[in-house]
């Protein structure tokens, strides 16, 4: 890699206030995409702000609405919480499929979502359950949050410190992985939310995690598989790649929409 | 059987070593005063190099020196050697374009090797490499064998339409007739995919130079560190060999990728000597994708003749194998001599006919990889069985048995060159099926149908050649080296041995296998046993570990060694004991005059030798330290029966390997645990080639699996729990009976897997699916499959 400043942020004001003097500065939490970047010459930033000293980032905490999770809790930590498993199985669930064991053990919510990597599982949850991103300046809601490849609402120096995710009647996530590298091919969340049926489909769309309305529809109207497995997202602003064309990820958006509501039923 | 003799699973003395972090490879060792080298490789797959400026570089902080192609043409460096000549058909030998250790003049293939820079550190090193600035000028590159024979643009200008050569074997007018008098003829169009071998540790590479004696010693990760010395001291940089040392010390896995002479490894030597530094290198794992030589990329129409019984009468085959941009080591004999002589299989097919373009093309070399060869033959041939029985009627296993050379036709000389001494076919099926409980399958498959899934069933019966191999024979096709292997076993004064091994362990468990043949030959314990491999300074020859030649060609070596110890030894002991030699039997580690109550024990007679107060010392030598030369009378022909289990998901089209099961025949089985270890890393490989593997490059010939993010090696999760068993047949021209087991996993199990998804799939209306079958693949054959039913 090349060479950087480091800096260890003592508290998210401290953090900001770095990020905001670096003159390329990246914030590093979990370092799971950005470490092998770094790696491969592929980024070049001047200072390095490290997140993991700020103990007050980290962890979980659950009221009778649903689950607060702090933007350096891990996926290991999201996955095995009893608060999480309890109040949202299918966010624990898909924790618990991020990557390998070594990833979930280092990789953390706050740094995914930041990331918005258009084939990560996280912002499918944060679509699919209608989340609130809680940043150092403000509260945005999921749905304004992502906003294409690698692209979120999050100003230069303003820091994702958690996210709020509401408790669903009925949620579930099916992921068809990619074979090499278990980022999804196609990952969907199914949702019934107090304010209705969401449908977030990852790892699928050119600008990244969207929505899927006609199924939201026919959700609403009946809550069974059947009511989605003949509902096709076009293929026109799918991804095709070596793995997938696009038309596959049509047809497997589909069948894991279909699987994810058999699994919430 | 002994505790820790022939056929004992002894725990693998080496696991502790390096489950535990204190195994100690090629970039753990640190030379005093050591600099790093990083090669700046070629982003294009095909271009002129108009100008190189590394005036930057040079003047970049902790830079050494940079050094170029033109650096090492006017130092006398040589080009990298090819160690096998194929002659065309028409006598002509193949083309042998060279292949300098630095471009000159021309890069050709994404990765090839531009510049070195030697710094103080490595990344400084890295830092200084971005600084040299090439000028290239593009040129199209040859990427697909069928477009690169039109010739239109040449990797090398020595090689008229990119071809290295045109070989064939067999009769052709033979294999012509029976095709005329055929009751039935099945055609099938095979592509073997390319493959990137991964191994777990990347190359690296330390180059020193003595300027006391003017020694130089290379470190490497390296199969055969003798070959490479041979190669790089006689070829390359002109050094004799008592003045160059090659270790291979530890060695995290090769598969083929680390037996031959990379440019790398000449690099860093020259570079020592030049500077008086050590210099190091070690690949990244993205360099590993673009340096490694590749596997397999054949592509192969194949067409078999029958008689109205469904009894083979001929097979012919035309194939086109990819070399890749240079010729690599063994690369000419892969898809010759290693892959046609293996086209008879298991089968009586009385004429074959094969012919091979070996192709030049922008892409990595390719050269052999577990298997090399054998598996692409033997893919072809299972398919094409299979495929046989298919269009005829007839059952797959049925067609098997009609066709399997029997019994009692051993020794079977097969009509394209090979001897096979022993086999038993048939009975290595009956166990397989056994075991796969192939009875219980149309239940199984009846069961996954009500969940929506499809079941299948599929079949390899395979034979390989290994035991790699009489030098005569291989001498005769084009080896310039011989293939057989060294062994000095050197008992010291106190009764502990150390073996001295030509034969070089990088995942095989040599420390384990071979140590049980000494402590079952000396009946002394393991622990007293020391196998010592991977140096040329302490061991006096060796052709290295590849084609699963080790304990049949290794083995034997060693096991002629403890002959001439044990002989020697009743020497010494007849001598003492005062009786004669011939009545000196030793037995449990004891010399004991037959029938009588004396004796000494083997430690007792190993010190004698080495306090020979007493010895008539013009017949009896001091000393216990015996070497051993072997050469095999013929190659060893493993062979077995995988029957792979699939079920198939047709709304996703992903595959499920739900069981798998391997008997194999690799001779007398020294340490069973060990041989099923190395059953189920080759089956795994099978099935990562199958399912998973696929190197692709784009129409630029830039390589579009360049990191583990896009090739998809084989995880646990891919693979079922093993079913694995041994059909034992002796190998009939070896001493301790083994046949070798290193690569019949690899061998055996694709054809077995991709069988079993064309079973579920047949009644769908699939008919072939290609390697690898990813799930997208599946879905699209379900849906091209179905369309014309929609359409009826």
């Amino acid at each position: 890699m090349y060479d950087f400043s480091y800096h260890r942020a003592g508290s998210v004001a401290d953090a900001s206030s770095k990020l905001k003097a670096a003159e390329d500065g990246k914030l590093v939490a979990g370092g799971m995409t950005l470490i092998p970047t770094l790696k491969q010459r592929l980024a070049q930033p001047s200072d390095l702000i490290d997140l993991g000293g700020i103990n007050d980032l980290a962890g979980i905490k659950a009221d009778g609405s649903g689950v607060t999770i702090g933007a350096m809790t891990t996926h290991g930590a999201v996955a095995t919480s009893k608060d999480v498993k309890s109040a949202i199985p299918a966010l624990a669930h898909l924790a618990g499929e991020i990557g390998d064991p070594q990833v979930r053990h280092r990789g953390t919510i706050g740094g995914s979502i930041a990331n918005n990597d258009p084939a990560a599982d996280y912002p499918a949850a944060c679509i699919g359950l209608g989340a609130t991103i809680v940043t150092s300046k403000r509260e945005i809601a999921a749905d304004e949050f992502f906003k294409g490849l690698f692209e979120t609402a999050l100003a230069d120096d303003e820091i994702v410190t958690a996210v709020r995710f509401p408790k669903p009647k009925r949620a579930a996530y099916m992921k068809f992985p990619n074979p090499a590298s278990r980022y999804a091919l196609v990952g969907v969340f199914v949702a019934e939310t107090g304010n209705g049926m969401r449908v977030a489909v990852t790892g699928a769309g050119q600008n990244g995690v969207f929505r899927v309305k006609a199924m939201e529809d026919a959700l609403g109207k009946s809550f069974a598989a059947d009511a989605v497995a003949n509902i096709s997202v076009p293929d026109g602003d799918l991804n095709s790649d070596i793995h997938a064309s696009a038309e596959y990820r049509a047809h497997l958006i589909t069948v894991m929409a279909k699987r994810a509501v058999a699994a919430a039923e | 059987m002994t505790a820790t003799g022939i056929g004992a699973s002894v725990k693998r003395v080496e696991d502790f070593r390096f489950l535990t972090g204190r195994g100690r490879y090629t970039d753990d060792i640190e030379r005093p005063n050591q600099t790093y080298a990083w090669i700046l490789r070629s982003p294009h797959a095909h271009a002129l190099i108009t100008s190189i400026d590394t005036k930057k570089a040079a003047a970049a902080p902790g830079v050494v020196a940079v050094f170029t192609g033109a650096d090492l043409e006017a130092a006398g460096v040589g080009g990298l050697p090819c160690g096998w000549q194929v002659h065309s058909k028409d006598g002509a030998p193949m083309a042998e374009p060279p292949h300098p250790p630095l471009a000159q003049g021309k890069v050709r293939h994404v990765g090839d090797q531009v510049a070195v820079v030697v710094a103080e550190t490595r990344e400084q090193a890295r830092d200084a490499a971005e600084l040299i600035d090439v000028g290239y000028e593009a040129l199209p590159p040859v990427l697909d064998m069928e477009s690169a024979l039109a010739g239109k643009s040449l990797v090398h200008d020595g090689a008229a339409r990119n071809l290295c050569y045109d070989w064939h074997i067999g009769d052709k007018d033979a294999a012509d007739a029976a095709f005329a008098k055929a009751a039935h003829v099945t055609a099938i169009d095979i592509v073997n995919n390319r493959l990137i071998p991964n191994a777990m540790e990347p190359r690296a590479a330390i180059g020193d130079y003595d300027t006391a004696t003017g020694e130089y010693t290379l470190y490497t990760t390296s199969q055969n560190p003798h070959v490479i010395r041979l190669l790089m001291g006689a070829f390359v940089l002109h050094i004799p060999e008592h003045k160059l040392r090659v270790v291979a010390p530890d060695v995290g896995g090769g598969f083929g990728s680390k037996i031959y002479h990379y440019a790398e490894e000449a690099i860093v030597t020259w570079a020592a000597g030049k500077l008086r530094r050590p210099v190091k290198w070690t690949a990244e794992r993205s360099e590993s994708f673009v340096s490694d030589c590749h596997g397999r990329d054949h592509v192969t129409r194949a067409e078999l003749a029958m008689d109205k019984d469904g009894r083979f009468l001929g097979l012919k085959v035309s194939t086109k194998a990819n070399m890749g941009a240079y010729l690599s080591t063994f690369a000419p004999c892969v898809p010759t001599y290693l892959y046609a002589t293996l086209l008879a299989g298991v089968y009586t097919t009385p004429q074959i006919y094969c012919q091979v373009q070996a192709i030049f093309t922008n892409t990595v070399p390719v050269d052999a990889y577990r298997g090399a060869g054998r598996p692409e033959a033997t893919y072809l041939l299972e398919r094409l069985v299979d495929r046989a029985a298919r269009e005829t009627g007839l059952d797959q296993v049925d067609i098997r048995r009609r066709n399997f050379i029997p019994n009692d036709a051993f020794p079977y000389q097969t009509p394209v060159a090979l001897q096979y001494d022993s086999g038993d076919y048939g009975a290595t099926l009956d166990q397989a099926m056994g075991a796969a409980l192939v009875d219980g399958f149309a239940k199984r498959k009846a069961e996954a149908g009500k969940r929506g899934k499809r079941r299948g069933l599929g079949y390899s019966t395979y034979i390989e050649a290994c035991g790699i191999a009489p030098s005569a024979v291989v001498g005769s096709l084009g080896a310039r080296a011989g293939l057989f292997e060294s062994a000095e076993v050197r008992v010291h004064p106190t009764g502990s041995v150390t073996v001295f091994t030509g034969s070089h362990s990088h995942g095989q468990g040599h420390e384990t296998t071979f140590a049980q043949l000494v402590s079952g030959a000396l009946g002394i314990p393991m622990e007293n046993v020391d196998i010592v491999h991977g140096d040329t300074g302490k061991i006096a020859y060796g052709m290295g570990t590849y084609g699963s030649r080790s304990l049949a060609v290794g083995g034997e070596a060693i096991m002629r060694a403890l002959g001439r110890i044990t002989d020697k030894a009743k020497k010494i002991a007849a001598h003492i004991l005062e009786a004669s030699e011939s009545d000196i039997e030793l037995k449990d580690g004891q010399f004991r005059v037959a029938g009588t109550d004396r004796a000494l024990g083997f430690a007792e007679v190993a010190l004698a030798a080495y306090v020979p107060h007493k010895f008539p010392h013009e017949t009896l030598e001091p000393g216990l330290d015996e070497t051993a030369f072997y050469d095999p009378a013929n190659f060893t022909f493993p062979g077995g029966c995988h029957i792979c289990e699939v079920e198939i998901d047709p709304e996703t089209g992903e595959v499920e390997v739900v069981a798998f099961t391997a008997v194999d025949d690799v001779g007398r089985v020294i340490n069973p645990m060990i041989v099923e270890g190395q059953v189920h890393g080759g089956v795994v490989q099978g099935i990562g080639q199958a399912l998973l593997e696929s190197c692709i490059y784009d129409e630029d010939g830039q390589l579009l699996t360049g990191s583990c993010m896009d090739y998809t090696m084989p995880r646990a999760a891919n693979v079922p729990n093993f079913s694995v068993g041994t059909h034992t047949t002796l190998c009939r021209h070896n001493s301790l009976g083994v046949k070798g087991c290193g690569e019949v996993g690899a061998i055996g199990s694709p054809p077995a897997v991709i069988n079993a998804i064309v079973d579920a799939l047949w009644d769908v209306g699939v008919r072939d699916i290609s390697m690898p079958a990813t799930s997208q693949k599946v879905w699209q054959a379900i849906q091209s499959a179905r369309a014309p039913m929609a359409a009826e």
